[in-house]
């Protein structure tokens, strides 16, 4: 068999697994974005306490492998939530929380360095306009930092696609996994891996054009993290 | 046995597992830094043909989960007899240079242009002004970007032990898990606590390893000298 | 010839022929041709964006003119087998943004040069580096930093630094332009005491005081080409053109009288 006989037969399965692949990616990265929402804004205008305790969970998160991340979520918890007689978690369910709460810590990041990047005056500007502070977030700070962090998001975005690979600990079938099940099984060992391979790659680039394409469109011109100055 | 026994019983192996995780770190590092150094020279002043080798070399290497450029690595140099602390590295460290070779492209790249018109214009070749005026500016931009570079890479080396036979950290904690959880009544109860454990030794790695690049940074710190130029007045 | 300014003109030095040079669309140099004899000083002036830049650079090389030649002490500078670098270093130049290496103190920033191109011991470099920094009166910061030194000082060590290569000729790119007023003129002494010390220079600049005071010859350009070039008395007095006349009054009003003895 060649190489694209090979792929042909192993496509059904190597797309089953990569379905898991996207679902883990896409509500890494989505429910990532909104919980990274959060800790940013409580990192920046909450009071010391709450920005504290952000800090310490975004340390941690960003500090610690996302493996042992996904294993604290698949085997960690559990055992007590038996005792809060709730019912234990699938291995897709573990990973997708797994990678949000991972996700989430490095987009608080990002959101908190753009929207410290945006001048004090804007939010001056807004107050001395009768704006509530929740206003001038909304409507002058968040569209602004939103447009800054989109390079750093659009990283991020490729990064959870390549560690959702990460779920490998807990047994779940994704494309990597499911290219090394093959390789066991056929022996055709690189044949798996490049066709894997090849299909993140496809991945990447397609996601990268994609927004590179909104990053274009959504330019203000004139506002660029690099060029701040007045 | 009370649980900090227990926990303690199992935290033991995980010293001797270390050896394995530090080895390839270190090794990665090299690797990494080398090539990502001569892939930074040859994308920034080299000819169109390197450039774009090295532009496809850094999208090839980071388009892939590390974990499958490991296991693509050992699937290769497994019949050759290559040890896997070395596979590891080489695989973790060709894929690391793809990243370090943007951070020090960016350093080269923020060094102000003025400076090599300066040097050139006192008559210095290039060579001579990249090595005397160019690099030493660039290296010192280069730590804080490699800083989260190292940081990254430490995480990454948790992946290792899909390579079969490696015990690094991660897999002799893995390894711990099922017998953890056999141990009624408390054992499933502990594996939060040990995982939580197993995690602050990689973020002692990180942090030590920042700790001593902030140190080189504030040992070469010059007065003023930061990454955006400042308009001088 | 101004007053103040010892000895007499030499042989011709500098000779620039039909520089052509253009970036894009726009053809910034349109045929500029100049001659400068050693010990004398042209100070070039014109309205922004008229190629005087473009034209310093297309001497010394840092831009490549597209048409035209330049020759160094009969040494055709353009021709494609001289060596620039050789070139280079007897051809100081300073810059509007001083470039100083922002990783050296000031001695060192004046003494690579010596280490690297001269090829001279680390000591007498430094000794050179030393006596040049005292010479633009700035001996006690020879281990400051660029970051802690004011605009002034900055050019001032920036001068110390074409100085030490010992060049023929000096470029000066608008060297007072990006500093605060009270800045100004502490370079510009430098740059007199040097013009009445016979160093051949050609300065870009604004500073008609200055240019009174010890220009040789004064080079209108505007669009590009050369208007017109006399002595100060000439273009201040009589100049041939109508708009050097404008331009000329123009920059007094703005600028004013600084000054520069």
């Amino acid at each position: 068999m060649t190489i694209f006989e090979f792929a042909g037969s192993v496509m059904p399965r190597f797309l089953q697994a990569f379905v898991v692949t996207l679902e883990l990616t896409a509500v890494g990265i989505g429910a990532g974005l909104l919980l990274g929402l959060l800790l940013a804004l409580t990192r920046v205008y909450a009071n010391r306490v709450l920005s504290g305790i952000a800090n310490v969970y975004i340390q941690f998160m960003r500090g610690t492998p996302l493996v042992i991340q996904v294993l604290v979520i698949y085997f960690g918890l559990p055992p007590y939530f038996k005792a809060m007689g709730l019912k234990p978690l699938s291995s897709l369910a573990a990973g997708c929380i797994a990678m949000a709460l991972n996700s989430a810590a490095y987009q608080a990041e990002y959101i908190r360095g753009a929207i410290q990047a945006i001048s004090s005056g804007q939010m001056q500007a807004a107050r001395s306009m009768g704006m509530t502070k929740t206003q001038a977030v909304r409507h002058v700070i968040l569209p602004q930092a939103l447009r800054i962090v989109l390079p750093s998001w659009s990283n991020e975005l490729i990064y959870t696609l390549l560690y959702s690979s990460t779920v490998y600990f807990i047994g779940l079938e994704e494309l990597s996994y499911a290219s090394m099940k093959v390789a066991a099984k056929t022996g055709r060992v690189l044949d798996s891996y490049i066709i894997a391979g090849v299909m993140y790659l496809i991945m990447v680039v397609l996601l990268s054009r994609i927004l590179a394409y909104a990053e274009t469109r959504l330019r203000i011109p004139g506002l660029s993290i690099e060029e701040r100055g007045r | 046995m009370s649980a900090p026994e227990i926990l303690w019983q199992n935290v033991r192996p995980l010293f001797d597992a270390l050896p394995v995780t530090l080895a390839v770190l270190g090794l990665l590092l090299v690797v990494g830094l080398t090539l990502g150094a001569v892939l930074a020279f040859a994308q920034t002043y080299g000819r169109r043909l390197l450039r774009h080798f090295c532009v496809g070399y850094e999208q090839l290497f980071r388009g892939i989960p590390p974990l499958l450029v490991l296991v693509i690595y050992w699937g290769i140099l497994q019949s050759y007899g290559t040890p896997r602390i070395l596979v590891a590295a080489l695989a973790l460290g060709m894929r690391s240079a793809a990243y370090q070779s943007q951070i020090f492209r960016g350093a080269i790249q923020a060094v102000p242009p003025g400076q090599m018109m300066a040097a050139r214009s006192l008559g210095m070749s290039r060579i001579q002004a990249i090595r005397s005026v160019i690099l030493p500016q660039a290296f010192r931009l280069a730590i804080p970007p490699w800083s989260n570079e190292y940081s990254s890479v430490v995480k990454d080396t948790a992946f290792i032990c899909v390579i079969g036979g490696l015990i690094d950290l991660t897999r002799q904690a893995f390894m711990k898990l099922a017998p953890l959880s056999m141990l009624r009544p408390i054992g499933t109860q502990l594996i939060l606590p040990y995982l939580i454990i197993l995690g602050l030794f990689y973020l002692a790695l990180t942090y030590g390893g920042n700790g001593l690049l902030a140190l080189l940074e504030r040992r070469l710190r010059i007065p003023g000298f930061e990454m955006k130029g400042k308009v001088e007045r | 010839m101004p007053a103040g300014k010892e000895g007499h003109l030499g042989d011709v030095i500098l000779r620039v022929e039909d520089l052509h040079k253009r970036y894009g669309k726009d053809e910034v140099l349109k045929g500029v041709s100049l001659e400068l004899r050693r010990g004398e000083t042209k100070v070039i002036i014109g309205p922004s964006g008229t190629g005087k830049s473009t034209l310093l650079r297309c001497i010394n090389q840092l831009s490549v003119p597209d048409k035209g030649r330049v020759w160094l002490e009969g040494v055709e500078i353009t021709h494609a087998r001289t060596n620039i670098n050789h070139i280079r270093a007897q051809v100081g130049f300073v810059f509007q943004d001083f470039n100083l290496f922002s990783h050296l103190t000031a001695l060192h920033n004046v003494s690579l040069g010596l280490i690297r191109v001269r090829k001279m011991a680390k000591g007498a470099a430094l000794e050179r580096a030393r006596e040049e920094l005292a010479r633009v009166g700035l001996a006690e910061k020879a281990c400051s930093y660029p970051a802690e030194l004011s605009g002034g000082q900055k050019q001032r060590v920036s001068i110390a630094r074409a100085l030490a290569m010992d060049p023929k000729l000096i470029l000066f790119d608008e060297p007072t332009s990006a500093l605060d007023p009270e800045l100004i003129g502490e370079v510009l002494e430098v740059m007199i005491q040097l013009a009445c010390g016979g160093m051949t220079m050609i300065v870009v600049s604004h500073e008609m005081g200055f240019a009174r005071a010890v220009a040789d010859k004064i080079i209108f350009m505007e669009g590009g080409g050369i208007l017109e070039e006399g002595t100060p008395t000439e273009l201040f007095t009589c100049p041939r053109c109508e708009r050097t006349g404008q331009f000329l009054r123009k920059i007094t009003e703005l600028y004013g009288e600084t000054d520069g003895a």
